[in-house]
């Protein structure tokens, strides 16, 4: 009998609520954190909003210290540390200044680190200044850069480390952290993921015309997984964390638990077939669920509820298509679905984090959040799923199990079976 | 520009890489930034860019290597205001 791992503590720091009772507030209102981005508009970026976390710096203050703070300029390592030492707070664990504690580690993911850090340097070096760089630059670029910070904010003494899997970062390291556990090597593990605010990560992807233009008028209702006037996803970013632990461990410290970790899969569609670059693989998407629910020991039929990928691009039906092939289910018999990136965006590296914590507290407290801007449903998806499953309101609902999945560029792909303890 | 001047130039430039307030109360000539105010080491790098805009010198990297006192930094600093 494999050790089970359950979820004791939840940290975020979200475009639309940082801290969770912030963010709980937000997803239940249905509250979007899209805003008009004045940086994204003076550069002439097609797409000119986005979804940062607000992050004043009395707040910075109350996780760095000053002397940290003086030529800090990597936002998402401040996300993650924000996310992270909330959810080990929250977990209620103590932060010693004795020893290291051999039994807790992190697996942090972060899709780059430190990149309007890096641009600093950039220009320093070649500018002949190498010299003046200063101790900042590398423990804000390296790209474990928020593992290590985490890691010494909270004495972690055993692995870690940081993954890196594109939008799938968040979902995987949840899935390393709980192998570790499972396999006795840890007790505890800090499992989340970061993703830096900005022009130069964001960049990119304007340029891949991914993003949208259209609703640089209306950033409320930029964001629009599953409706027919989808047409790219909104830019975000920030952090989520889940503080992972065997179940063991929870019972013996007698704090509350969150909602169990029954198991799951990450593959890959290998770019071929319908896979490439930057389009997922339909059978290994599929697989991936299938695997997930043989791994996790549960039927298709038992699942309530989807967290979904769906970014608000040309792809949602499809990812509509194969949960429901994998499933075996459609119509009224489909499981209710919502996309979080209806309210922040898609924080792409982090997305995947923020939305397991969302998908935790409507586990542990029995609601579905609002599906918001897409009152206009695509016809290829309300072919497949009947509206009702898709709710555009607040929707307070015993839950069980929730799938939540995440895919990502490479042809990556995760699905997490998560299950309300009892 | 004095001896007293100096010190009290460099405990304002040390002053937030430490919290050995005592230590920093205190400083003199013989105060060792790392054994008596516990400044991180990869912190003296930034300690030195902090002198090279204070008193607007460079200082080369043979001098960097021994700057780990109060007493290396006075040396330091008044050889290169003498040099200018």
């Amino acid at each position: 009998m494999h050790k089970r791992v359950v979820i004791t503590g939840l940290g975020v720091a979200a475009p639309n609520g940082v801290g969770i009772p912030a963010f709980r507030e937000a997803i239940q209102a249905g509250r979007s954190g899209i805003r008009h981005d004045p940086q994204l508009e003076a550069l002439q970026f097609s797409c000119q909003i986005s979804g940062k976390p607000d992050v004043p710096e009395s707040l910075q203050l109350a996780y760095l210290e000053p002397l940290e703070l003086r030529n800090f300029n990597s936002n998402g390592i401040l996300y993650g540390l924000i996310a992270g030492i909330d959810a080990w707070k929250d977990a209620q664990l103590p932060v010693s200044s004795g020893g290291p504690d051999w039994d807790s580690g992190t697996i942090f993911g972060a899709g780059s680190a430190g990149v309007d850090k890096l641009r600093e340097a950039i220009y320093k070096v070649d500018d002949l200044q190498v010299r003046r760089l200063g101790s900042t630059v590398v423990p804000q670029t390296m790209a474990s850069g928020i593992s290590a910070w985490l890691g010494g904010k909270l004495g972690l003494g055993n692995q870690v480390t940081t993954n890196s899997s594109a939008c799938t970062t968040g979902a995987e390291s949840l899935l390393m952290a709980y192998d570790r556990i499972v396999s006795g090597q840890a007790t505890r593990m800090l499992a989340g993921s970061t993703s830096d605010s900005g022009p130069y990560i964001w960049g990119g992807f304007d340029a891949l015309k991914v993003c949208t233009f259209k609703h640089n008028d209306n950033p409320a209702g930029g964001s629009r997984p599953m409706s027919a006037t989808a047409s790219g996803f909104v830019p975000g970013s920030g952090a989520g964390a889940l503080l992972l632990e065997s179940l063991d461990s929870a019972l013996e410290r007698g704090v509350p638990i969150y909602a169990e970790v029954l198991g799951g899969h990450v593959n890959s569609g290998g770019q071929r077939g319908d896979g490439t670059m930057t389009a997922p693989n339909s059978e290994a998407v599929q697989r991936c669920i299938t695997s997930a629910l043989q791994h996790a020991g549960v039927n298709a039929r038992e699942i309530d509820a989807i967290n979904g990928h769906l970014t608000a691009t040309g792809k949602d039906a499809l990812e509509i298509e194969n949960w429901s092939v994998a499933l075996g289910r459609k119509g009224k018999d489909f499981p209710y679905i919502n996309a979080l990136k209806c309210m922040i965006g898609h924080c792409l590296s982090a997305s995947g984090s923020i939305e397991l914590v969302a998908a935790v507290l409507q586990l542990k407290e029995d609601f579905l959040f609002p599906n918001i801007n897409c009152e206009d449903l695509h016809p290829a998806i309300s072919a497949i799923v009947d509206e009702e499953k898709i709710p555009r309101q607040l929707l307070h609902k015993e839950l069980n199990l929730i799938a939540k999945a995440s895919f990502g560029f490479g042809d990556v792909n995760a699905c997490i079976i998560l299950k309300k303890y009892k | 520009m004095n001896k007293e001047t100096l010190i009290a130039a460099i405990r304002d430039i040390v002053k937030p890489y430490t919290k050995e307030e005592e230590a920093l109360n205190n400083l003199n000539e013989n105060t060792d930034f790392v054994t008596d105010l516990q400044i991180n080491s990869a912190n003296l790098v930034d300690i030195i860019l902090d002198v090279e805009e204070k008193f607007n010198i460079v200082i080369d990297n043979d001098s960097m290597e021994r700057m780990m006192s109060v007493k290396a930094a006075i040396e330091i600093i008044e050889a290169k205001l003498a040099g200018q």
